[in-house]
């Protein structure tokens, strides 16, 4: 279908202009980066903005840059560039694993890292992997730069903390400690393109500390604080893998809908999560499954 | 901040410049024109076929400054500046060694994935010139063929990797 609404275009050559142009527009504006969630969303008639800004042109938003604080990913950082990235696959291997299972290679050659936790929809494939990185969301608005922590990010299916006239610039990704282990477990209904059915993330840090989230089973991706505390501190045993599969319905509320049932979704978390506990622990010592390999 | 209520948007249409298959051309577009229509119905390049329209099936792709995209999920006035290859430019004197490989495999039935899935291709044999069947498969994961052709396809993509 061809898009119905009629919107006028802009593609400012400064970030001052395009911060201009949001706080002028309001609610009425859209920022365009890859478009691949947005353009569909007005083709479908979901979303009818006025004004699109595209950002395409604020030089430096495309940069993948490492810093004393961290990784620092520019808001234009498509998913492909993360996967072609030395630097993000050998210190923050779990944002490759993930970027690799982003629905196809002709969407992540143009879908950026930023525009999934903006789209924020619950099955957002970004979510949870910088929900345990502990990232930091980098927003530029009226008032000048402000910094929203991942934690504080999503507030609803579709949801940001993203106020009127902001515009992200970008994401900063903390160094996890010396050195860090992790998973990402995702099931679909097929290999392929597909959004995700429920997705894990699992970070293993030296003193058995475990970082875990959720994606698709929740309104919004998910930390599980509660299965963190019970792991902190003690080596993954037989029993705590029990105890880890009976806290999971705590941690998450997923629903029924075309993809997969409640009851199916949480059978398969539990597995997914006890298989990225492993692989995590595994990996953080030097071992476990190669990068990439399915752990469903 | 609250919300703005705006009349009818400021801009009319966009006059856009964009090396499509070598050539230089320019085209008036609405913001709202979607890149696939435009090389269609304005450009006269018909290879990047109207599928899904959601990019899910990858009938429409397109190189775009030499990565593969949807042009279905682009807009028009997004391409002002950019290189655009179809195959028309590939074949352009004679079918390129992927394509022939197509060819000697019979890697199509209808034909109507067939322009993006050689684009796809063409891109991944640029970038990774002896490709794993897995790669093969990871690089064309988002272009369905109807006719269920794939083995062929694949053996046509491995071969010309080799």
């Amino acid at each position: 279908m061809a898009i119905a609404g009629e919107f006028a275009y802009y593609k400012p050559q400064s970030l001052p202009a395009a911060v201009e142009l949001l706080a002028e527009h309001g609610d009425a504006a859209r920022v365009l980066a890859g478009g691949t969630d947005l353009v569909a969303w007005l083709r479908d008639g979901l979303d009818d903005p006025r004004v699109l800004v595209d950002i395409k042109a604020l030089a430096g938003l495309d940069q993948l840059e490492e810093r004393e604080d961290g990784l620092r990913i520019g808001a234009l950082v498509t998913f492909n560039q993360l996967i072609e990235s030395d630097l993000v696959m050998e210190k923050f291997p779990l944002l490759g694993e993930m970027s690799r299972t982003v629905a196809s290679n002709g969407l992540r050659n143009r879908a950026t890292l930023a525009g999934n936790i903006c789209s924020a929809v619950p099955s957002c494939d970004g979510g949870p992997v910088l929900l345990v990185y502990e990232a930091e969301v980098l927003v530029q608005g009226p008032r000048g730069e402000r910094v929203i922590p991942i934690t504080d990010w999503f507030t609803g299916p579709k949801q940001t903390a993203l106020a009127c006239g902001e515009l992200v610039t970008g994401i900063l990704v903390p160094r996890p400690g010396e050195k860090h282990g992790g998973a990402w477990a995702r099931l679909g209904r097929y290999q392929g393109e597909d959004l995700a059915q429920a997705s894990v993330a699992v970070l293993a840090l030296t003193g058995d500390e475990y970082r875990i989230a959720f994606g698709a089973v929740a309104p919004t991706p998910v930390r599980g604080r509660r299965i963190e505390s019970l792991l902190a501190g003690k080596t993954l045993s037989a029993e705590q893998l029990v105890a880890t599969r009976e806290l999971v319905p705590e941690e998450i509320s997923p629903i029924t809908d075309i993809r997969a049932t409640r009851e199916y979704r949480l059978h398969m978390v539990k597995l997914m999560l006890e298989r990225g506990l492993l692989a995590a622990a595994d990996r953080l010592a030097g071992a476990g499954p190669a990068l990439g390999t399915p752990l469903i | 901040m609250t919300q703005k209520k705006l009349e009818t948007p400021p801009q009319g249409r966009h006059s856009i410049t964009l090396t499509l298959n070598g050539e230089s051309r320019t085209v008036d577009v609405w913001p709202h024109e979607i890149l696939l229509d435009v090389l269609r119905d304005r450009l006269g390049i018909k290879s990047p076929k109207i599928g899904c329209e959601r990019g899910d099936c990858g009938a429409c792709t397109v190189l775009f400054n030499g990565r593969s995209v949807r042009s279905c999920l682009i807009l028009a006035v997004e391409a002002d500046g950019a290189e655009i290859k179809t195959v028309e430019y590939l074949s352009r004197e004679e079918p390129t060694p992927l394509q022939e490989s197509f060819v000697a495999r019979n890697a199509f039935q209808c034909g109507f994935c067939t322009p993006g899935i050689v684009l796809a291709t063409t891109e991944l044999l640029e970038r990774n010139p002896h490709p794993t069947e897995e790669e093969v498969r990871e690089a064309i994961a988002g272009n369905l063929c109807r006719c269920t052709g794939y083995r062929q396809i694949i053996d046509a993509v491995l071969a010309a990797g080799k």
